[in-house]
C-alpha cells in the first residue's frame, strides 16, 4: 500500500470510529495563567529570578564578561568557538592565552572547549535560555563544546512559560535549554554533560 | 494452580532487578508530588483541563489530522501516512534509500519501539543507532526498554559496565560518570557521520505545525544539528490544537515524568532548517502512524489516547513496582500499557487480555495522570470485554466448590460452623499454602462464621452493634 492509500485508510477508520459519538468533547475554555508557577515572579526583577532558577538546575548566570573570562581561564577552557558577530565586542576581554575561532569545523568537534552564541531570549521562572536558528550562528557550536555560553539580552527575559510560548515567533527551530545536558538513566544518578554541554552559562548583557 | 503470566514473571524476577525498579519508580513519584503541589495553586485543575483538551483532540481527530497535515506541508515538510508498523518502517526505508543514506542516528521514540524500526533497518543494511543513553544500552544488550521514560530502570551499573566492556567501549568500569563519558565520546562521532536523524514528537500543534520534542541529554538536538535529513515518526494522537496549549502540557509533562520543571531541551520544530543556518536538516519528513490507534479510538477506552507518555502511572503503580516493565510483554508497560497494549492488538486482543487484571484498582494511576485518564475504569471495561469474548483466564482460582456451597443453605451453614476449626489449627497446618505464607507474618482474623446471621436474628435496634472482630491470636488467647 502506498502512503496515500494509508492516508485514506487511516482517515476513514478515524471517521468510522468517531461516527457513533452523539456528542464530541468540547475544547475547554481556560487561560494559561493556570499554568504559571505561583509566587515565582511577584514583583521581582526578571533577571534576579532567572539567575536564581538557572542556579537550581546547575546553570550559571553572569553579567560581566570579565567574570566569564576568569572562569574559563580558571578551568583551563582556553580553546573555543565564538559567533563572529559577537567576537568584536568580546575579544578585548580575552587574553592571548585563549584560542578563539569564529568559524566552526565539524571535523574537529572535540577541539572546542567552549562555544559562545547568541540567545534570542530567556525564561525567568524556569531558568531557561531560548535559542533559535536566526540568532544561533551554528547549531553545533552551541551544542558540542563542553561549555556553552549564551549571550542573552536583559530586555528579552520572559517571565513564564505561557509568555515564552506566545513569543515563539516564526523561526522554524526554537530550542529552550534549561541547564546543562543531563541524564539519570544509570541507577537514577544525575550526570551532567551527556551529548550536549556539561556547563551552561548565560551571559546577560 | 497456574498463575497469571504477569504474576509468574514477578515471582521469578531477580531480587536486584526488583529493587532497582522499585527504588527508581518510587523516587520519581515522590518528587513529582512535591513539585506540583508546591508550585501550583490548583494542580488538579491543571490535570483536568489538560485532559479535556486532549479528549477534545481525540474526539475530533477527523478534523485535526487534515488540518495539521496542511500546516506541515505549508511549512515545507513532506508528510507520510502509515496504517501499520510495517508501513511505517517501509516509509523510513524508502526515504533512506531515496537519499542513498546508510546511517541513521535515532532519538528516543516509543513509536519506533512499536515498529521495531532499528532492528528492521539493520536487517536492510542500514545502521540505526540509538543515542539516548538508556536506549543505547538497551540496543547493545539486545534488550527491550522496561519503562517508557527510563528505559533501563531494570539494570544496575554493573550490568551496564559489563555490556560496555563486551562491546568494545573500554575496560570494565561501573562509575556512572565514566559510563556516560564513554557514550558521549562514542556517539558524537556517530552523529557527525550519519545522514539522517530520526525522532518522535511529544506534541504537534495543529495551529502552527510545530513539533515539540523534549529530551534531557541533548541527543535529539544533536541528531538535528549534525544530519541533513530529519524524519519524525508521530502517533496520530499527538496533536494539540494551539501553540497556546503547549505551555499547559509542558508544565505537566516533565513534572509528571521525571519531576523536573522542564526537561533540559525543549525543541519547537516547524520545518527544515532556516536558510541562513549552516547546521541541520534541509529535508524534513513526518510519518503519521496508526498501528492500532484507530482500534483504540473505536473502542469505549479511547480516553487512553490522551496519554502524553510521562510514565507517572508506572512510577506509582504497586504492580509495576513489583513486576517490572518486561512483565507486561508489551512496548507500553504499567497501567497505561495494561489498557493500551491489549487494545492495540486489534483482533489479537485475547493474547493480552490478562494485562487489565494486573491491577488492584487502587486508583493511584488516575490520581497522578497529567491528563486525568480514568485508568481503573478503563481496566474494568477491558476485563468485561475479555469476559464477554470468553477469553480463557488461566489464573483465576476455581470457584466451583464455593458456588456449590453458596447455593445450598444447609451446606453453607454447616461450612460456617465447620470453619471454626481454623481457629484451633496450628499455622503450619493451615490448608492453603498462600494462607500459611500470609499467616507467617500476620495474624489471621478469628473465624466467626455464622455470627452475622445470629446478630441479624436477634438484633433489636440500631444500637445493637457487634463488637469489632478479635484477631485470631486474641481469640486463641481468650480460649
Amino acid at each position: 500500500m502506498s502512503s496515500s492509500d494509508d492516508r485514506e485508510s487511516i482517515l476513514s477508520r478515524v471517521r468510522g470510529a468517531l461516527a457513533p459519538l452523539h456528542e464530541r468533547a468540547a475544547m475547554p475554555d481556560y487561560t494559561t495563567e493556570l499554568a504559571v508557577m505561583r509566587q515565582m515572579m511577584g514583583s521581582r526583577d526578571a533577571l534576579v529570578v532567572f539567575a536564581e532558577r538557572l542556579a537550581l538546575v546547575n546553570g550559571i548566570a553572569l553579567t560581566d564578561p570579565v567574570a566569564l573570562v576568569a572562569r574559563l581561564r580558571e578551568n583551563k577552557w582556553l580553546h573555543g568557538y565564538c559567533d563572529p558577530a559577537l567576537w568584536p565586542a568580546l575579544a578585548p576581554h580575552f587574553g592571548a592565552d585563549f584560542k578563539v575561532e569564529t568559524t566552526y569545523d565539524r571535523k574537529r568537534v572535540d577541539d572546542y572547549a567552549f562555544g559562545i552564541t547568541r540567545a534570542v531570549g530567556a525564561i525567568a521562572e524556569t531558568g531557561t535560555i531560548v535559542l533559535n536558528d536566526a540568532t544561533t550562528s551554528r547549531r553545533l557550536g552551541a551544542l558540542t563544546p563542553w561549555v556553552h555560553i549564551a549571550v542573552v539580552e536583559r530586555a528579552k527575559i520572559f517571565s513564564d512559560l505561557p509568555e515564552a510560548v506566545a513569543g515563539l515567533g516564526q523561526d522554524t527551530n526554537v530550542i529552550w535549554v534549561t541547564g546543562p545536558s543531563k541524564t539519570a538513566d544509570v541507577e537514577g544518578i544525575l550526570i551532567e554533560g551527556v551529548h550536549g554541554p556539561g556547563v551552561q552559562i548565560a551571559l546577560v548583557v | 494452580m497456574r498463575f497469571q503470566q504477569i504474576d509468574q514473571f514477578a515471582a521469578e524476577l531477580k531480587a536486584d532487578t526488583r529493587a532497582a525498579v522499585y527504588d527508581g519508580s518510587k523516587k520519581g513519584h515522590e518528587k513529582r508530588t512535591k513539585l506540583l503541589f508546591d508550585e501550583y495553586a490548583d494542580p488538579d485543575r491543571l490535570r483536568r483541563i489538560a485532559g479535556e483538551v486532549k479528549q477534545h483532540v481525540v474526539e475530533n481527530l477527523d478534523t485535526y489530522l487534515p488540518q495539521v497535515e496542511a500546516k506541515l506541508k505549508a511549512n515545507g515538510v513532506i508528510v507520510h501516512w502509515a496504517a501499520t508498523a510495517e508501513a511505517a518502517n517501509q516509509a523510513v526505508l524508502g526515504i533512506m534509500r531515496a537519499r542513498g543514506a546508510t546511517k541513521m542516528v535515532k532519538a528516543k521514540t516509543m513509536v519506533s519501539e512499536e515498529t521495531e524500526l532499528a532492528h528492521f533497518l539493520e536487517k536492510h543494511g542500514i545502521e540505526a543507532l540509538e543515542t539516548d543513553l538508556g536506549e543505547f544500552i538497551v540496543q547493545i544488550d539486545g534488550d527491550h526498554p522496561s519503562h517508557i521514560v527510563k528505559p533501563i530502570i531494570h539494570k544496575n551499573r554493573r550490568e551496564i559496565a559489563t555490556s560496555f566492556e563486551e562491546n568494545g567501549l573500554g575496560a570494565y568500569n561501573d562509575d556512572p560518570q565514566t559510563i556516560t563519558r564513554r557514550a558521549r565520546h562514542f556517539l558524537r562521532h556517530k552523529y557527525l557521520e550519519a545522514d539522517v536523524g530520526l525522532t518522535g514528537a511529544n506534541f504537534v500543534s495543529a495551529e502552527s505545525g510545530r513539533l515539540v520534542l523534549v529530551t534531557n541529554e541533548g541527543n535529539s538536538r544533536f541528531c538535528l544539528a549534525a544530519t541533513k535529513c530529519h524524519i519524525a515518526m508521530v502517533g496520530i494522537e499527538k496533536i494539540v490544537p494551539r501553540d497556546y496549549d503547549l505551555a499547559l502540557f509542558l508544565n505537566l509533562l516533565a513534572r509528571s515524568g521525571t519531576a523536573q520543571e522542564l526537561t533540559v531541551y525543549t525543541e519547537f520544530i516547524s520545518g527544515p532548517k532556516s536558510p541562513t543556518q549552516p547546521d541541520g536538516p534541509e529535508e524534513m519528513h513526518v510519518i503519521f502512524v496508526d498501528n492500532g490507534r484507530t482500534e483504540v479510538l473505536a473502542s469505549d477506552c479511547r480516553d487512553i489516547l490522551r496519554c502524553i507518555r510521562c510514565g507517572a502511572c508506572l512510577n506509582v503503580c504497586p504492580v509495576y513496582r513489583q513486576a517490572s516493565g518486561h512483565a507486561y510483554r508489551s512496548v507500553y508497560p504499567g497501567p497505561v500499557g495494561a489498557v493500551l497494549s491489549p487494545l492495540m492488538m486489534g483482533d489479537k486482543f485475547p493474547q493480552k487480555a490478562d494485562l487489565p487484571k494486573a491491577s488492584s484498582l487502587c486508583g493511584a494511576c488516575h490520581e497522578v495522570c497529567p491528563v486525568n485518564i480514568p485508568i481503573p475504569d478503563l481496566l474494568l471495561r477491558l476485563r468485561n470485554r475479555a469476559k464477554e469474548e470468553n477469553v480463557p483466564s488461566p489464573g483465576t482460582p476455581p470457584m466451583g466448590a464455593w458456588a456449590l456451597l453458596a447455593s445450598q443453605p444447609t451446606a453453607w451453614r454447616a461450612s460456617l460452623f465447620g470453619g471454626k476449626i481454623i481457629n484451633y489449627l496450628p499455622t503450619k497446618l493451615l490448608p492453603i499454602p498462600a494462607l500459611r505464607a500470609w499467616e507467617a507474618k500476620r495474624s489471621l482474623p478469628a473465624w466467626r462464621g455464622g455470627e452475622f446471621r445470629k446478630w441479624l436474628k436477634t438484633r433489636k435496634g440500631r444500637a445493637n452493634v457487634s463488637p469489632p472482630a478479635p484477631s485470631r491470636a486474641e481469640a486463641k488467647k481468650a480460649d
